[in-house]
């Protein structure tokens, strides 16, 4: 995983509650065994329409993407954080993130930038009057500024740290097989198995 | 202090505290069980397979075939090439990594929530994961069980583990009993209708009071099955005499001196009475009713006998808003009465209402009675053991002499990955577990309901509950052409 310090990018304004990973991408895009492209499955039912936020010129070239409250609900697909990667974004900022999309953000790479109900408010407006906004989200301060509005993120201090240090995860755990090991001596035998 | 249910099985899996961790790492947590299915795995197989790992423990690892598989026609290959490629994407990664995998044709083959609990490896205490959002299920038996990303599949079959954070936990005690003809699914409706989709984020609920000590095994797992549509990170409930008697004698149970042994330690799976919780929220069962969603989240529901609410009378503006769009994409008007709401197809089936007394509790309300002629009804068990068990007991001939589709087993039409899926404008009502703009068929418009007001609805063609049934003459519509 690459690390992430800092990004500026253009921000794309979502005025909607509840988008959930159904509404990110739907099912049927979830077929496929590959790790990419999952870009053309993004918000697929609303990008049918031509006025939807997304499909605006103004917001061509997007990668910081502001959301109403209780962003990512329903499903565990990772696939919907792979999408928003897969289409250029690298930052989500909502006031309310759904659990396991704001853990798979985290492992796959992407920021998922928690700020208070007023700062999405105030960002939507910043954008809306001036699409052409730089947003800067600096996860070293964790602040995201954009014009004159400087607001502070909350994102877990672990998720954060393996962000900045682009580190697997994985490798991390294996680091510490002895106790993994350790630990599997100690369990009861009457715990199931399945081979 | 005491420890609540949830902080004593978390605390039975910490391998590593997290406690004062330099980098801030959090618990690591020990899987017990790690459920896997076609559509969340094949990248994760395939990141073990570019880093030269294995899978640490493929006997604690189940495989079963269930979101893509078809639900006709399961004896020939599946139609579908894209469908097709995954499920034997997971029959080789299955095959190359040794992980047990119960394949379409296979007796034990079902929706991997389904399949887990009757052959008994869910278990109490246990921690049990899975690339799916409704492994809330399993919390049924007193265990921890979440759903996983793709991400952290790959993180449990190379250790075993997860890093987690600690959740904050709540107490929703639903007191008293629930009235005649009012079910688990009516309850959970009931209850995200009150807290929204986000008012369990962050928390591992614990379901308790005499309502929830009522309810069977399947129906507390209806319960916990939903946890996930308002937030929670998990929801359990501790396990009782019914739990026990629910696992015993299951092919994976623990037998003789094994059992005794287990049993003694769940026993001790209880809140102590001096535990807090960080959170509480308190219902009265008897006020509870049938209940239905109008909306497009499973917060978005009212009782069957009112009315599709008007935007306007929302107080909080993102409700407003939500709500309109909502009734757009439904197309509802505003002071509809519920039971006025004609439904093209009803879906019996999901992980939330896909097991065997669901239906028993379908094919008992439909007997002797018509599914209506504009209307469609897809019976589909959750598994191919209830398939059988609902076929040993004749209630397949019930759904077959009312004009419904009996079916194998599967996800089916709950997310529309198979061919079962709703067309543009279609409307259903369905008991499972998602409402979402499009999850059933793209432009579908889904209502969440309880299994006895699915088959009253297929029977009346618009939602109804069953007293609707009894007040007007059985068969009152044309049968449908077979």
């Amino acid at each position: 995983m690459d690390a992430f310090k800092t990004h500026t990018g253009t921000a794309l304004p979502l005025r909607r509650s509840n988008v959930d990973t159904d509404q990110i991408i739907p099912a049927v895009y979830l077929k496929r065994v590959t790790r990419t492209g999952f870009e053309d499955g993004l918000f697929a039912a609303w990008r049918n329409d031509p006025e939807f936020v997304l499909n605006r010129p103004e917001h061509e070239g997007v990668s910081v993407l502001v959301a109403g409250p209780d962003f990512g609900t329903g499903s565990s697909r990772e696939h919907a954080v792979w999408a928003l990667m897969d289409y250029g974004f690298r930052v989500v900022i909502s006031s309310r993130f759904a659990d396991i999309f704001r853990g798979n953000s985290g492992k796959a790479g992407l920021v998922a930038a928690e700020v208070d109900a007023d700062v999405v408010e105030k960002l939507w407006g910043v954008v809306e009057a001036d699409p052409s906004v730089q947003v800067t989200v600096d996860l070293e301060g964790c602040t995201v500024t954009a014009h004159d509005l400087v607001a502070p993120f909350r994102i877990d201090d672990y998720t954060r740290y393996r962000l900045l240090n682009g580190l697997d995860d994985i490798g991390i755990t294996l680091g510490e097989e002895q106790l993994i090991s350790d630990y599997e001596s100690t369990r009861p035998s009457w715990k199931p198995v399945t081979l | 202090m005491g420890k609540t249910l949830a902080e004593k099985v978390w605390d039975e899996h910490v391998v590593r505290s997290g406690a004062g961790h330099e980098t801030a790492q959090p618990d690591l947590l020990y899987i017990d069980l790690h459920l896997i299915h076609e559509v969340t795995s094949p990248q994760a197989f395939d990141g073990l397979r570019l880093a030269g790992r294995r899978v640490r423990r493929p006997d604690l690892t189940l495989a079963t075939e269930d979101h893509n598989v078809p639900t006709l026609d399961i004896d020939k290959p599946i139609a579908d090439p894209v469908s097709r490629t995954q499920v034997e994407t997971l029959r080789k990664n299955a095959a190359e990594f040794g992980v047990r995998l119960h394949p379409l044709g296979d007796v034990e083959q079902g929706i991997v929530h389904v399949v887990g609990p009757q052959l008994g490896l869910t278990q109490p205490g246990m921690t049990i994961v899975c690339g799916d959002s409704h492994t809330s299920t399993h919390g049924a038996f007193g265990a921890i069980a979440f759903g996983i990303g793709t991400s952290e599949v790959e993180h449990v079959l190379a250790t075993q583990t997860l890093p987690q954070a600690r959740p904050r936990t709540m107490a929703v005690t639903v007191n008293g009993s629930l009235p005649e003809g009012v079910t688990a699914k009516d309850l959970i409706l009931a209850l995200i209708a009150r807290t929204g989709t986000g008012g369990g984020q962050g928390y591992i609920v614990e379901y308790r009071g005499q309502a929830i000590e009522e309810l069977s095994m399947e129906g507390r797992m209806t319960v916990c099955n939903m946890s996930i549509e308002w937030g929670a990170k998990a929801g359990l409930i501790a396990p009782d005499r019914t739990t026990f008697d629910y696992i015993e004698g299951k092919p994976e149970a623990p037998k003789g001196a094994d059992w005794d042994a287990a049993v003694a330690h769940w026993r001790t799976l209880v809140t102590d009475d001096d535990a807090t919780f960080d959170q509480e929220i308190v219902l009265d069962a008897s006020e509870l009713a049938p209940f239905v969603t109008w909306g497009t989240n499973p917060g978005q529901g009212v009782p069957l006998s009112e009315r599709v609410p008007d935007p306007q009378d929302f107080s909080d503006e993102g409700d407003r808003v939500a709500a309109q769009k909502a009734l757009e994409y439904m197309g509802l008007t505003a002071g509809t009465p519920m039971r006025e709401v004609k439904v093209d197809t009803v879906f019996v089936g999901s992980c939330t209402n896909g097991r065997i007394e669901d239906l028993r509790l379908a094919a008992e309300v439909i007997k002797g009675h018509k599914v209506a002629a504009d209307t469609r009804l897809l019976v589909v068990p959750g598994s191919v053991r209830v398939r059988l068990q609902a076929e040993a007991e004749g209630l397949d001939r019930i759904f077959h002499e009312a004009g419904a589709e009996w079916r194998g087993a599967g996800c089916s039409m709950c997310l529309g990955m198979n061919p079962d899926q709703l067309a543009p404008g279609e409307r259903s009502a369905s008991t499972s577990n998602r409402n979402f703009e499009g999850r059933q068929g793209k432009g579908g418009r889904t209502h969440l309901v309880s299994v006895p007001v699915a088959a009253a609805t297929a029977v009346a063609g618009h939602l109804a509950s069953p007293g609707d049934l009894a007040a007007a003459p059985a068969q009152p519509f044309e049968t449908k052409e077979s």
